[in-house]
């Protein structure tokens, strides 16, 4: 592979570099990147300029984005051009502790990774189908969360963007207000909601009044016009109130533009959780259908994530979607001869620790098109 | 919906069941139980109730979310000895009945709901009746306006008075504006209709105007139905029942009032559009033996929808009383008995929905405002509708202008040739308003009902002499607090009676 990489303005011992093809006419600024031994744990820049990088990296592509971390002797790629999941990383701080947290948060000073956005963003290819603005919790970088609205909608103004906070800072009107006043042209932010009631919320997220910052969040999103996703993570603590908490959307936040009931993912605090959090989705799914009957009668749009088909009553298969990003998602031995596999959403890779004991290939030819 | 389940028994499985949880699966160290997030006291949140059935008595709270409780959990909840975190009281807390001190934000969410369903009182008066003649080839037994026969021109309203009455509807905020025509039959003054269509299209800077004739569709001709088709003009009609009931019920030379509408119908249809024209029926003495061949009926004729709608006390159908008239009871029968009917054709797959029914559950399971004039709080007179008769006076409602034809002009709140803050301000409208909101209306300020049902002061002063109604006699309240007991009733003791309902929301 023969590729070389432009380097962004260098932010302290780090620097970004978009990776592009070789032309003849190299500058300075360029570094090769070549394929060597495979067993090289370690990049180092070479005397010459060149970059040599493991051929793990082999699948690197013009336009792909990487980080090089000169003291810590790290490269990450942080941007792939064909991919549909990018990620904008903002912080590993959060303000809630969710016990199945798939991304647990470190209180450390990554602000870092701000500046690194904001480089990176205009070194993206205007093509990108979708961004997503996650963490830890986005919403702690205040009006520099701003600055990085503002900065997609500039760079990328046809790429969708998307962010997962848990919505509490949206508290403070103004907060919402200077989002909004970004007017990005296609904008969604997804708060998860765990409960109608105030205390089982705050238990899931392990803080007192997160459920209070969270509601009052939205509703000042909806104030200022924001488009809203609603997420519903299910397992052993929430499962039991889903219809309630479905309920309670369609009567006290019927604005928000959808709902996503999810999968519980294996990893993070999961594992430290397992036993308290671990149900296998069979035994919810009279749940899950009523939740799905009571939002689809209120015409609020459902989306089921990260559930396999062939544990879902074939009423609920328009709204299941493949969700899981392609980095990390699988399928099962079991899988090999389902007839709706393609169709299917699939395992995270993180499964293989625990998942359902009733996967079974479906076998009919049959639409999911209902 | 097991949703009860706290009675002495049950509490004691409920809390082992949090204790073995809690063994079995314990989170890690560095993570709380759910007892740390959980209070052990409330306090009550602002409420009405009142006896339900023999045995329940129903709940609701300022945004319309209700409850039913048997009486001794009700006794438990108002004093404070309600156990804390269980089925039941997680699902008062959800509702909004109570309130501990795990949270603070029941009253924003109350307060939103509340607004959303006051939302339509900015737009103020959307609604626009044009009486554009009082001639009428029917003689309907019920019929609310002096019937005179098609010869008296000097019953027609002129080209002056519509213009002045398009100018004071333009005065009104609404963005959305809807124009119905109304007579007599509006069709033997078409002239005139078209030439108001003409005028407000001309006029309308910006904002969506929609068009209604109310018509029993006997003058239908090709001439109405281009132009109606170019305008996207909608059509209302009467279908009584059958044709037998329906024409003894709206008698016109050559006793063919029904087959005229059906063939009206048809017509509209096929020029316009299948959702071009709907129906009202009108229940009378006879009508209450039959409602299911009425409805029958409606489903031959291609209607989704059916209003089971109540006799006013106006105009001639005050005079035929004796032979027409119903008590209140009977009618809560026919209407029972009807919906009863409806519901089953659901579940047979016709798809007919009851509109007063439809209605009323919008407003018991959503927070969304409908636009039903007679049945608002603060009353729909005036501030969601105007009527302007063709002599040119305006009155507060289509109930105020026939009360007029009785020779009451109680209603009447101005001419068109007086200026809109006249009319609006200075006529006494908002005096009567004012006095009879539910919430300032004795029996009504404490009706838990009160979320769901509104104020009709004309029907109140037409039946017992006083816009502010006297609840234990009137008929009004007698009904809608019936109907409504009814639907809450379905949707709590009759599954696949309420999934029929609510798909009609």
């Amino acid at each position: 592979m023969e590729l070389s990489a432009r380097i962004a303005p260098a932010v302290g011992p780090r620097f970004i570099a978009r990776v592009c093809e070789l032309s003849a006419s190299a500058s300075d600024e360029d570094i090769e990147l070549r394929l060597t031994n495979p067993y090289l744990l370690r990049h180092r820049l070479l005397p010459n300029g060149v970059l040599a990088v493991p051929a793990q990296l082999s699948y690197l592509g013009v336009g792909d984005i990487i980080r090089i971390d000169q003291r810590a002797g790290d490269l990450r790629v942080i941007y792939r051009r064909t991919s549909p999941h990018n990620v904008l990383f903002t912080t590993e701080r959060c303000n809630s502790r969710c016990v199945m947290c798939s991304q647990p948060p470190r209180a450390i000073d990554d602000s870092y990774l701000i500046d690194e956005i904001l480089a990176t963003i205009p070194m993206m290819a205007p093509d990108t189908q979708e961004l997503c603005i996650t963490g830890g919790e986005p919403t702690l970088l205040g009006p520099r969360l701003i600055e990085i609205v503002a900065a997609a909608k500039r760079h990328l103004p046809n790429t969708s963007l998307h962010m997962l906070t848990n919505g509490r800072l949206f508290k403070y009107l103004q907060f919402a207000v200077g989002i909004a006043r970004v007017a990005h042209p296609d904008f969604m932010i997804g708060i998860p909601l765990y409960s109608d009631i105030a205390s089982r919320h705050d238990f899931v997220v392990q803080a007192k009044g997160a459920f209070d910052e969270t509601v009052r969040g939205l509703l000042n999103l909806a104030r200022v016009g924001q488009r809203i996703e609603l997420r519903f993570v299910i397992h052993r603590q929430t499962f039991s109130r889903l219809p309630q908490t479905a309920r309670f959307i369609t009567r006290n936040l019927p604005f928000v533009d959808q709902v996503a009931l999810m999968g519980l993912e294996m990893t993070g605090f999961t594992k430290s959780n397992l036993e308290a959090l671990w149900i296998d989705p069979i035994e919810y799914q009279a749940q899950l259908r009523e939740a799905v009957d009571v939002l689809s009668q209120a015409r609020i749009p459902v989306m089921i994530y990260n559930h396999q088909l062939c544990l879902l009553d074939k009423g609920m298969w328009p709204q299941a979607r493949k969700s899981i990003s392609d980095w990390k998602n699988i399928y099962m031995p079991e899988c090999e001869p389902c007839s709706v596999r393609d169709e299917c959403g699939g395992f995270f890779a993180s499964a293989t620790l625990r998942y359902s004991k009733h996967i079974a290939p479906v076998r009919e030819p049959v639409s999911t098109t209902c | 919906m097991n949703r009860h389940l706290c009675s002495s028994d049950v509490d004691e499985s409920d809390k082992f069941r949090q204790m073995s949880a809690r063994q079995d699966s314990p989170l890690h160290r560095s993570f709380s139980e759910l007892s740390a997030y959980q209070a052990s006291e409330y306090r009550l949140l602002p409420f009405r109730f009142q006896r339900f059935d023999a045995e329940r008595y129903v709940l609701t709270n300022l945004a319309g979310e209700y409850q039913l409780l048997p009486r001794n959990e009700l006794d438990a909840l108002v004093n404070h000895r309600l156990t804390p975190n269980c089925d039941l009281y997680d699902s008062l807390k959800a509702a909004h009945f109570l309130a501990d001190t795990d949270s603070q934000v029941s009253l924003d969410l109350l307060a939103a709901q509340y607004r959303t369903r006051a939302a339509r009182l900015p737009n103020f008066t959307s609604l626009h009746l044009f009486v554009v003649t009082l001639r009428c080839d029917h003689s309907c037994q019920y019929c609310q306006v002096s019937r005179v026969s098609q010869d008296r021109v000097a019953f027609d309203m002129t080209r002056e008075t519509a213009d002045r009455a398009i100018r004071l509807m333009l005065r009104s905020p609404s963005d959305e504006l809807k124009v119905e025509f109304q007579g007599g039959e509006p069709l033997l003054n078409f002239d005139l209709i078209r030439h108001i269509v003409t005028e407000v299209e001309r006029l309308i800077d910006g904002r969506t105007v929609q068009f209604v004739i109310t018509s029993n569709l006997s003058q239908l001709n090709d001439h109405v139905l281009e132009f109606a088709r170019r305008h996207n003009i909608f059509f209302s009609t009467s279908i009584d029942g059958p044709a037998d009931l329906h024409d003894r019920n709206r008698p016109r030379p050559g006793s063919d009032s029904y087959a005229r509408a059906a063939a009206g119908i048809a017509k509209i249809r096929q020029h316009i559009g299948p959702d071009s024209v709907a129906a009202l029926m009108t229940a009378t003495a006879e009508s209450l033996t039959q409602p299911e061949r009425i409805i029958d009926d409606y489903v031959r004729l291609g209607f989704t929808s059916i209003f089971l709608r109540f006799i006013s006390p106006y105009g001639f159908a005050m005079r035929s009383a004796a032979r027409i008239g119903y008590d209140t009871e009977a009618f809560i029968q026919f209407f029972k008995r009807g919906l009863s009917h409806i519901i089953s054709l659901n579940q047979q797959g016709i798809p007919l929905r009851e509109t007063y029914s439809s209605l009323l559950l919008q407003r018991i399971l959503t927070p969304y405002p409908t636009g039903y004039v007679d049945l608002q709080s603060p009353a729909g007179a005036g501030i969601s509708v105007l009527a302007y008769n063709f002599d040119g006076k305006v009155y507060a409602s289509d109930e105020g202008r026939m009360l007029a034809e009785m020779n009451d002009e109680r209603f009447c709140l101005g001419t068109v040739f007086d200026d809109y803050e006249h009319i609006i301000s200075n006529s006494g409208l908002l005096q009567v308003i004012h006095d009879t909101m539910l919430e300032g209306t004795p029996g009504c300020c404490d009706c838990a009902f009160l979320p769901y049902c509104g104020s009709d002061p004309v029907f109140h002063y037409r039946t017992q002499g006083d816009v502010v109604a006297h609840q234990p006699t009137s008929s009004f309240c007698r009904r809608n607090m019936e109907i409504i007991r009814h639907l809450i009733m379905l949707l709590e003791d009759d599954a696949a009676a309420a999934d029929v309902l609510r798909s009609w929301i």
